[in-house]
């Protein structure tokens, strides 16, 4: 008997030490150990071809800097980083941020700022003296209250057009779409040939190609003001740009799995046109088994998206200071190096950006990134809405339903409605 | 009370206390915190939400989204559970008419099983490319061996029948299971029940169609019920294939989208909500059954 009872009480004890030790664990992972002191753990969606590459780069420097230090790739994989955001939210809301998260400038930014899941690095931007070689426009969308809350690593064209050479001669394409009317011809001529017109991935790549209709649509200033108060998304302006996304996407060929299979139909000449940001350029242009190892201008080419000459639609990957990172020093050293011109000049070159210093060596950027880097410095500026510059994460994701269900009824009534709808619930 | 009396029931209460006060916390108490949730106004992740009753619930309806998922799941879980149903009867039919290596087909069948819906995923979408023509890959390319272009299809990307085509790689790794139930409910009717109709002049089809069938009743309705519940939960499976694309949207999946990109946890607590209630119409009537079949 008394055996018996022995034994009960001692699985008790086991089954209650199990279930607090379930609540010890996240604390157990926190607690200061000899190892994670050392481990500088950076989340970021920098796992594709180039891209990769680009903070490897980085990491190279980030090491050599800092011998006590070692790098942890915390990458979660998919473009646009719509994966990557979703499990960032719970390790937020757990409070077990990593050391240092990739955010994109601008209203992204700014729903970790008021969450209040970021602290403020003015004492970086003093000390290295970065509002000096940072575009007034960059710091402005990553400050609230003058507090500034990231380090910005480099700057993104959202508006670009990539196209094989080939198939447009093939089509009989002599000249490289500039408006949307000529571009819609384009399509046409290219249809006839059985290629695939306009090559599209998953639903994001698509809201991706609306922002870049809506830009050449409704023209630079029409669009910067639909993210203010005077915005028209009713108006008859938005109902002619709507249509021609309709009209644009019934030339559009069977969705691919993510953006890079869409940019690989362009550049195998299966496709002639594909709407993506230059981080196409480096999957294109990167030799294998990175990227595809293609030659520019003749296997591919590029111009702004169609009637949005003359505008740069930008986005910027930045690098945060989360509350509570169980490595600061180790964060704000890998601040230091995403900050620094030599971090940038060896990132950017690989991952297809542009940086965002002022300051960067013009001779590494060559072929499209010189041509980036030009128009940077002359262009009119637009934000992009899929990478998180004109709106949040909440208004994204109501534009991302709107034009999801608009891939399945084709009703460009709805979707107007639906996108008047999201921006009055946006609270922006 | 005596000594003997509690000595008689406190280890066995001792034993089961710990999943019992799991239970209670992780089950129950986060259940009721979650309908306690959807029945607030925390639209966004700052705000202390207030009490609204049922608005939730009701304002759903009004969403475009939601009746598409919720269509979607309908669509899913006809085509997984009926298909799983009749291919996995169909396979255990086969191997209880004593095929030669039963053991080693009764293995491959259950094999699917051992992979996460994950995996299947990952795999199946590739399978599934909706690439026709010159640009076919997967089954397509199959088919299109096999001279059979024209039934080359979007499979999943498809936007009537989309989510019948999501419903296959459930089936396959689903059906293996199904099997194993009814082939061990065929081998509880006993031998002498068949040979009792046949010696009546019962034919073969008359011996399954009074005799088997209707002992398989009980076994045909906990794979009901299995199979129901894992199809109303969907979700790695969907996301593993497709993402969280409205194409395949299904409550689970808008669930996500609701709490993690849209910012508004109360809408997402209410799909939970819903999602609960839908798996409980199908499991409460059977553990109603079962606690009866017990009792007799």
């Amino acid at each position: 008997m008394r055996r018996r009872w022995m034994a009960a009480v001692a699985v008790t004890v086991a089954g209650l030490l199990t279930l607090t030790a379930c609540g010890d664990g996240g604390d157990a992972a926190q607690s200061p150990q000899a190892d994670a002191k050392k481990k500088v753990e950076v989340f970021s969606w920098w796992t594709g071809p180039g891209e990769a590459d680009g903070l490897k780069a980085m990491k190279e420097i980030f090491e050599k800097q800092n011998t006590g230090l070692t790098f942890f790739d915390a990458a979660v994989a998919g473009g646009s980083g719509d994966k990557a955001r979703a499990l960032l939210a719970t390790k937020l809301q757990a409070d077990t941020p990593p050391d240092t998260f990739q955010g994109h400038a601008g209203a992204e930014l700014q729903g970790y700022i008021k969450a209040g899941d970021l602290e403020p690095v003015n004492f970086l931007y003093d000390e290295l003296k970065l509002r000096e070689v940072f575009p007034q426009q960059l710091v402005d969308q990553i400050s609230v209250n003058g507090q500034i809350y990231s380090v910005p690593v480099n700057i993104h064209r959202s508006n670009v057009m990539w196209f094989s050479p080939a198939v447009l001669k093939e089509a009989g394409v002599t000249e490289v779409p500039a408006t949307i009317e000529d571009f819609v011809a384009a399509l046409e001529k290219v249809k006839k040939t059985g290629k695939v017109p306009l090559s599209i991935g998953s639903e994001w790549t698509v809201v991706h190609l609306l922002e870049s209709v809506l830009l050449g649509s409704l023209g630079t200033e029409a669009y910067n003001n639909l993210w203010t108060a005077g915005s028209d998304w009713s108006g008859p302006a938005m109902t002619k740009a709507l249509n021609d996304f309709k009209t644009i996407m019934s030339y559009a060929g069977d969705p691919q799995d993510d953006w890079q299979p869409a940019a690989k139909q362009v550049a195998d000449g299966q496709a002639a046109f594909t709407i993506m940001g230059d981080w196409a350029y480096g999957y294109f242009h990167n030799p294998p088994d990175g990227g595809l190892g293609k030659t520019s201008k003749t296997d591919f080419d590029w111009a702004p998206s169609p009637g949005t000459g003359g505008t740069f639609m930008w986005l910027s990957d930045s690098f945060t200071l989360p509350k509570g990172a169980p490595n600061k020093d180790g964060a704000v050293a890998w601040l230091k190096v995403a900050a620094s011109k030599e971090g940038q000049d060896a990132f950017n070159p690989k991952k297809g950006s542009i940086p965002a210093r002022k300051d960067a060596d013009t001779s590494l950027y060559t072929d499209y990134l010189a041509d980036a880097l030009k128009d940077w410095g002359s262009n009119k500026l637009a934000g992009s809405i899929q990478h998180g510059v004109t709106v949040n994460d909440a208004w994204r994701t109501a534009i991302n339903e709107a034009v999801g269900l608009f891939q399945q009824s084709q009703d460009v009534a709805a979707l107007q409605s639906a996108l008047a709808e999201a921006a009055k619930n946006s609270g922006q | 009370m005596s000594v003997t009396r509690v000595r008689r029931w406190l280890p066995g209460l001792l034993l089961v206390a710990p999943s019992i006060v799991a239970i209670a916390v992780f089950v129950y108490g986060m259940l009721g915190w979650n309908f306690r949730l959807a029945m607030t106004d925390k639209h966004d992740e700052i705000s202390e939400g207030g009490f609204v009753g049922l608005e939730n619930f009701i304002g759903i309806w009004d969403q475009q989204r939601w009746h598409l998922s919720v269509n979607h799941a309908i669509v899913f879980t006809a085509v997984f559970v009926g298909g799983a149903l009749v291919l996995g009867w169909l396979l255990a039919f086969l191997m209880e008419k004593g095929i030669r290596g039963e053991g080693t087909f009764r293995a491959i069948y259950l094999f699917p099983m051992a992979i996460s819906f994950v995996a299947t995923g990952v795999v199946w979408r590739w399978l599934m490319n909706s690439g026709t023509g010159e640009r076919a890959v997967g089954l397509n390319r199959l088919l299109d061996g096999l001279g059979l272009e024209s039934l080359q299809w979007q499979w999943f990307r498809d936007p009537d029948w989309g989510m019948a085509a999501m419903a296959v790689p459930a089936i396959w790794q689903m059906s293996g299971y199904v099997m194993a139930l009814f082939l061990a409910g065929f081998r509880g009717v006993p031998e002498d029940l068949r040979e009792a109709a046949r010696v009546d002049g019962c034919t073969e089809w008359k011996v399954y169609r009074h005799i088997v069938l209707p002992m398989l009743r009980p076994v045909t309705l906990s794979a009901l019920i299995i199979l129901g519940h894992i199809s109303l939960k969907a979700f790695d499976l969907i996301v593993a294939v497709s993402g969280k694309q409205i194409i395949t949207d299904v409550p689970a999946v808008f669930m996500w989208v609701a709490v993690f990109d849209s910012h508004d946890p109360a809408k997402g607590a209410t799909i939970a909500a819903y999602i609960v209630i839908a798996v409980s119409i199908f499991v409460i009537p059977y553990l109603i059954w079962s606690l009866r079949k017990e009792r007799r």
